[in-house]
């Protein structure tokens, strides 16, 4: 299959929501044009708005229009939707019980030679924090679709993790998803690699197929949803496989591997190795170097899974 | 121009608002009194005149709504919303306890006619933007106040969401600052001086009034000439005192948030009378 922008997925679907619901909106603080949102403006000038290099601004807007009955969808490179915003999307959007969509643009490593100004790692630590939110990270153009049309639906705000560059789909076009549900796709029974986002989903398929050669066999998750956490899927794998590894382009501390390994060691204990990113900061250099750099690849997965299964 | 019975009711209201909020935070022992009282003869001239709102149905769609900004003042706000109906009066005692829908600062999902959750300083405004942008979106004629404290105009986003009202033209959006010329370590001149603050909101594109923040009638006029302005949002600085009302924080700039008993409060609600 043939990779999609991410991006133009992610206006595509708002364009296609917003022709049916004169409520959506798209809010931008001077990155409409890296955001990929330029044709939502195109078509509904006024339902696009630009507040310019001003983030601060950026939610407590979308909390006002949400509060005037809008479903804004608000987008920032990831480290200013999180670190710079906190507050104002603690207080005026979640705390207020409003329903502002809040876009984190670049995660991690994505983020590439805007370096380590711009690469969260810390961002869905912070998210996970403030209570019901909804936080997610599509792996491909297909659950992206999907799962945004899902954020439009629900009542409440959300915090989406938006990888912008061109992605293989993993999943076939009419692929059912739904927000908090994992998707399982490669069933396994000594090992589970519990996978998130566009970079780590597909090395987690990669790192399975190079455990398969080795006579092991192990299931993948892509858990698109971080919080709420799909706890029956992972207590049903830990127990089925007996092992864990979570793999993110995140710091594990915070992340998705904390929030596995709290419900494991809280319900059932289970030997468990996270593939992230270990207490450092970003810096700059292209995607390849930094995933070799922070081990964010399939051989670091095969490299943990290895560790645990010879401890458990 | 306010009528003579108007200007006598008004006065009568805000004097109730007066004394309500003394009450409920005498009856607590502490709260933010000295902001409370100093914003009262404005929400007594919204709520009493201005403002188009309905208490038996607070989320009527055509409303006039209100972000209080400087959220700590919210026992006043009560005040004013349980005079008109809005909740019994008798609930404003209730104000900080475990459970109360009236909590320390203003939550728009706890009290009924509260427009906007807020008490994290320089918040209000960018949400009154939000609200005042939607409305315009869905062409209805209400009106979206705002009021903002002088101490939190130091908060950098108030001038974010500055920008963007007049870059929008949002000419249904009336702000107020509570100028009291207070805050928690001092006066605003000596924590951190706001400079000329009808020259700030100038250049940012507002239409700029300053007035005597206790006089009905000024501020009536001040507010029928901010909505006769097009093009352009309104600020109307509200030259205030601190506490005013009660002799025993009035002016006084230890009364931000303030520990005071029963005795005290019926003191300066029987001085009201």
């Amino acid at each position: 299959m043939e990779t999609k922008e991410m991006r133009g997925v992610y206006c595509d679907t708002l364009l296609s929501l917003a022709e049916a619901d004169e409520r959506i909106m798209v809010l931008e603080a001077d990155l409409m044009k890296a955001s990929g949102t330029v044709p939502f403006k195109q078509q509904f000038p006024e339902r696009a708005v630009d507040v310019g290099v001003a983030e601060a601004n950026l939610v407590g807007v979308a909390a006002g229009l949400s509060a005037g009955g809008k479903i804004p969808f608000a987008a920032t490179f990831g480290c200013f939707a999180s670190r710079r915003v906190f507050d104002q999307f603690f207080i005026s959007a979640n705390y207020a019980k409003l329903n502002v969509k809040l876009v984190g643009t670049d995660p991690g490593i994505s983020a590439a030679f805007n370096g380590g100004t711009h690469m969260p790692f810390e961002d869905i630590g912070l998210m996970r924090m403030i209570p019901n939110l909804t936080i997610l990270e599509p792996s491909d153009p297909v659950s992206l679709k999907a799962l945004v049309r899902q954020c439009a639906e629900l009542y409440g705000c959300t915090y989406m993790r938006l990888h912008r560059k061109a992605i293989q789909p993993l999943y076939a076009e009419d692929e059912v998803f739904t927000l908090g549900k994992g998707k399982v796709l490669q069933d396994g029974t000594d090992v589970t690699i519990v996978a998130l986002g566009a970079i780590l989903v597909p090395e987690a398929i990669k790192a399975s197929a190079i455990l398969k050669e080795q006579g092991i066999s192990a299931a993948v998750i892509d858990m698109h949803t971080v919080k709420p956490l799909d706890e029956d899927l992972v207590l049903t794998y830990a127990k089925k496989t007996g092992a864990i590894v979570t793999a993110e382009n995140h710091q594990v501390a915070g992340g998705l591997g904390a929030a596995v390994a709290n419900l494991l060691s809280t319900t059932h204990p289970t030997p468990i190795a996270m593939v992230g990113i270990h207490d450092e900061f970003g810096q700059v250099g292209t995607q390849n170097w930094l995933q070799t750099y922070y081990k964010l690849t399939a051989e670091e997965i095969v490299r943990k899974a290895l560790s645990i299964r010879s401890k458990s | 121009m306010l009528t003579s019975d108007q200007s006598t009711q008004l006065a009568s209201f805000a004097k109730d608002i007066r004394k309500h909020t003394l009450f409920s935070i005498g009856n607590l022992g502490v709260g933010h009194i000295g902001g409370a009282l100093s914003i009262v003869d404005l929400l007594a001239l919204l709520y009493g005149k201005v403002m188009q709102i309905d208490p038996a149905n607070p989320t009527w769609e055509e409303r006039d709504l209100l972000v209080l900004s400087k959220g700590h003042a919210g026992p006043a706000l009560y005040a004013t919303l349980a005079l008109k109906g809005f909740f019994p009066v008798e609930e404003l005692i209730t104000l900080n306890q475990g459970g109360t829908n009236l909590p320390s600062h203003c939550d728009r999902t706890k009290t009924k006619g509260i427009d906007m959750t807020t008490g994290s300083l320089g918040q209000g405004l960018s949400a009154a933007c939000g609200l005042a942008y939607a409305m315009k979106l869905d062409k209805k004629k209400a009106f979206v106040y705002a009021i903002i404290g002088d101490g939190e105009s130091q908060e950098g986003q108030n001038w974010e969401a500055a920008m963007f009202a007049s870059h929008h033209q949002i000419d249904h959006l009336i702000a107020f600052t509570d100028y009291n010329k207070m805050q928690i370590d001092g006066t605003t001149e000596e924590v951190l001086n706001l400079g000329d603050i009808e020259e700030k909101w100038n250049s940012f594109g507002w239409f700029t009034q300053r007035i005597d923040g206790h006089d009905l009638s000024a501020m009536d006029m001040a507010i029928k000439k901010a909505k006769e302005q097009k093009g352009k949002p309104s600020m109307i600085i509200l030259d205030t005192i601190k506490g005013k009302g009660a002799a025993f924080c009035e002016g006084n700039v230890a009364n931000h948030n303030m520990a005071f008993d029963l005795n005290t409060a019926n003191e300066a609600i029987q001085a009201l009378k």
